[in-house]
């Protein structure tokens, strides 16, 4: 279920689709600029950003590139004004994304809900740093509630990616527009200040895209017939519920059809620790280590954040094992694991916050001291 | 007999929820002829604020979307910038463009997006009962404040200080020559765009909200051209 590129279609997708200078190769990038090259391969038309660290790459890139691919680049005056330029490029049926680490994000909630309500789509990539406030620059997950309940306001739901290498969070990009198109929601990629900032090997090719619906509610100038309106008012009576409805029925086909996630040595574990993006990469090398040790122990990976994999984690929790949480916070995914155990088994939590980051062998004296009984 | 008056096509044929002597009817009536004569309906799209023009799709016949309370002119440069060969107009209030929106207005100025602003100040909240606004004049009767705060906010003398603006005019709705004069100052606006002038243009248009001005429509006519223009002179600023 892991997101891994397909590379025996790479010729043929050279040769179907236009792709950028920096495909096919297998060269080495920072998560930042590797997630704007792979925006850019996937189609996005326009990017909107305010400078703020850890992801200023991004928008270094991007003010390079895109104007290099003849497309949108814009800096604008504020976090509050680049979602609101997404607003308005992706309601004239444009790809168009913007970047931001966790304060410039918080300011973006407004303008989220809205894309929510308007059902506009539009990847929203956070690279988040450390909170609360103005925290400061170090890599953190302290906005997975911001992220995943909805920092804005209303009754919505945005599609979550957690991404945890370089290459997944290139693989992400696209599957984040596309994912957008097809359900016209707002698409928030969740990386973090050591994703967006470490360097890996990746290859960047364009991948098949989905069937997408047409986008005949764009504003596109109402030539030969009517008048198309973008809009998330609705007051006549009833009028605002059924939309509710209209809403929840998308995301139920969301959480039905498009959860990703990825496991390792469940099957017979006493113990299973669930991580996402950068800390699963710690709980990795913590897991095998336990392992070697003769500890019996997995680990489930969330990719989607939402939809969340309850079902995968409820059916682990069917036997009786100790749930163990590693986050980057001071525990707000946890709340997502306790709802899928349900019960029926005991969940723990270990994480470190403020830019704090756990060693393996942290992460690997947690998982022996469950062992102790 | 001979029509010597017909409702503009992109004018819809329907009655409108302002209140008695309002501008925004005129206001809209003036864009939607503005877009007939220049055969623009195909390839221009509106912005709706958040105020009382926030239903404008309901009575202007383009595609049009309705954004968050000031944020017009942010979602308009999405749109242009991504759109170069569409007309893309925003339709904002002064509680919208002057207090909220002071820094999204500003900034498309700033980086001079073509796109053609139509600014409606009525120096007042009208859909949230009337509360003052950056506009307010000092000593008006306001709906829902005692006095103004502060000193009213010259919004069109701003902007003209930008490079990035090329067209900026201030106008009424006071009276039927002001009307024409409006219109004149809002066709040049989206002519502006037509031709691709690099640079943002801006038609203040001192509209009456007598609902909340505590007066009568005529009356409400008469405070504009006899109050309101000391404070914001009507003409041609800039362009």
């Amino acid at each position: 279920m892991s997101l891994v590129v397909n590379s025996t279609n790479k010729k043929n997708m050279a040769a179907k689709n236009q792709v950028s200078k920096k495909a096919e190769k297998r060269i080495l990038m920072c998560g930042n600029e590797a997630l704007a090259e792979a925006a850019i391969i996937a189609g996005c038309d326009a990017y909107f950003g305010y400078p703020i660290t850890p992801q200023n790459e991004v928008t270094a890139y991007m003010s390079r590139r895109m104007p290099e691919e003849g497309r949108v680049f814009v800096q604008s005056e504020s976090e509050l004004a680049a979602i609101n330029m997404v607003f308005g490029a992706s309601a004239t049926g444009k790809r168009a994304m913007t970047s931001s680490s966790s304060p410039g994000v918080s300011l973006m909630q407004e303008g989220i809900s809205y894309l929510a309500g308007a059902e506009l789509p539009s990847v929203i990539v956070n690279v988040m740093r450390g909170g609360p406030g103005l925290g400061n620059i170090a890599p953190s997950q302290g906005d997975y509630f911001q992220a995943t309940r909805g920092g804005g306001h209303g009754d919505y739901r945005t599609i979550v990616l957690g991404p945890s290498s370089v290459q997944e969070l290139v693989d992400c990009m696209q599957l984040a527009f596309d994912l957008a198109d097809e359900y016209q929601i707002p698409v928030i990629v969740l990386a973090d200040g050591i994703l967006g900032q470490m360097m890996e090997p990746v290859i960047l090719n364009k991948k098949p895209s989905r069937k997408l619906p047409p986008k005949d509610w764009a504003l596109t100038g109402a030539q030969g017939r009517q008048q198309n309106i973008v809009r998330s008012l609705w007051l006549k009576e009833g009028s605002l519920e059924q939309h509710n409805y209209k809403l929840r029925d998308r995301y139920e086909q969301i959480q039905k059809n498009e959860v990703l996630s990825e496991q390792y040595e469940v099957e017979d574990a006493d113990i299973v620790v669930v991580a996402y993006g950068i800390a699963a990469r710690i709980v990795r090398g913590a897991v095998t280590k336990a392992r070697e040790e003769g500890i019996k122990v997995g680990w489930i990976r969330p990719i989607t954040l939402w939809p969340f994999p309850t079902e995968q984690i409820s059916k682990a929790a069917d036997e009786f094992r100790i749930f163990l949480t590693i986050e980057l916070s001071m525990g707000q995914m946890i709340d997502d694991v306790k709802l899928a155990v349900s019960g029926k088994s005991p969940v723990v939590f270990y994480g470190r916050a403020g830019g704090g980051v756990p060693a393996v062998d942290e992460v690997l004296d947690k998982i022996r001291q469950l062992t102790i009984k | 007999m001979k029509t010597v008056f017909k409702r503009t096509p992109t004018l819809k044929d329907c009655p409108t929820h302002y209140c008695p002597g309002c501008g925004h009817g005129i206001a809209h009536r003036l864009i939607a002829e503005v877009i007939d004569e220049l055969d623009i309906r195909g390839r221009t799209i509106g912005i709706a604020p958040v105020g009382c023009a926030v239903l404008e799709y309901d009575y202007i016949d383009v595609d049009m979307i309705e954004v968050a309370h000031g944020r017009a002119p942010a979602v308009a440069t999405g749109m242009k910038r991504t759109n170069p060969d569409k007309i893309i107009f925003s339709y904002q209030g002064d509680g919208d463009l002057a207090s909220i929106g002071a820094g999204e207005i500003l900034h498309a100025g700033h980086r001079g997006e073509q796109i053609t602003v139509i600014f409606i100040n009525n120096a007042v909240y009208g859909m949230t009962g009337g509360q003052m606004a950056p506009t307010t004049m000092i000593n008006q009767v306001t709906g829902r404040s005692a006095a103004a705060q502060g000193y009213p906010l010259q919004v069109s003398e701003l902007l003209v200080t930008l490079p990035g603006t090329i067209y900026v005019e201030r106008c009424a709705l006071s009276s039927s020559t002001a009307v024409r004069n409006a219109k004149k100052a809002i066709k040049h606006a989206f002519e502006l765009q037509l031709d691709g002038a690099e640079g943002m243009s801006l038609v203040e248009v001192l509209s009456p909200c007598p609902t909340y001005w505590r007066m009568s429509p005529a009356d409400a006519m008469e405070w504009i051209e006899k109050e309101m223009t000391k404070v914001f002179p009507l003409g041609r600023l800039k362009g």
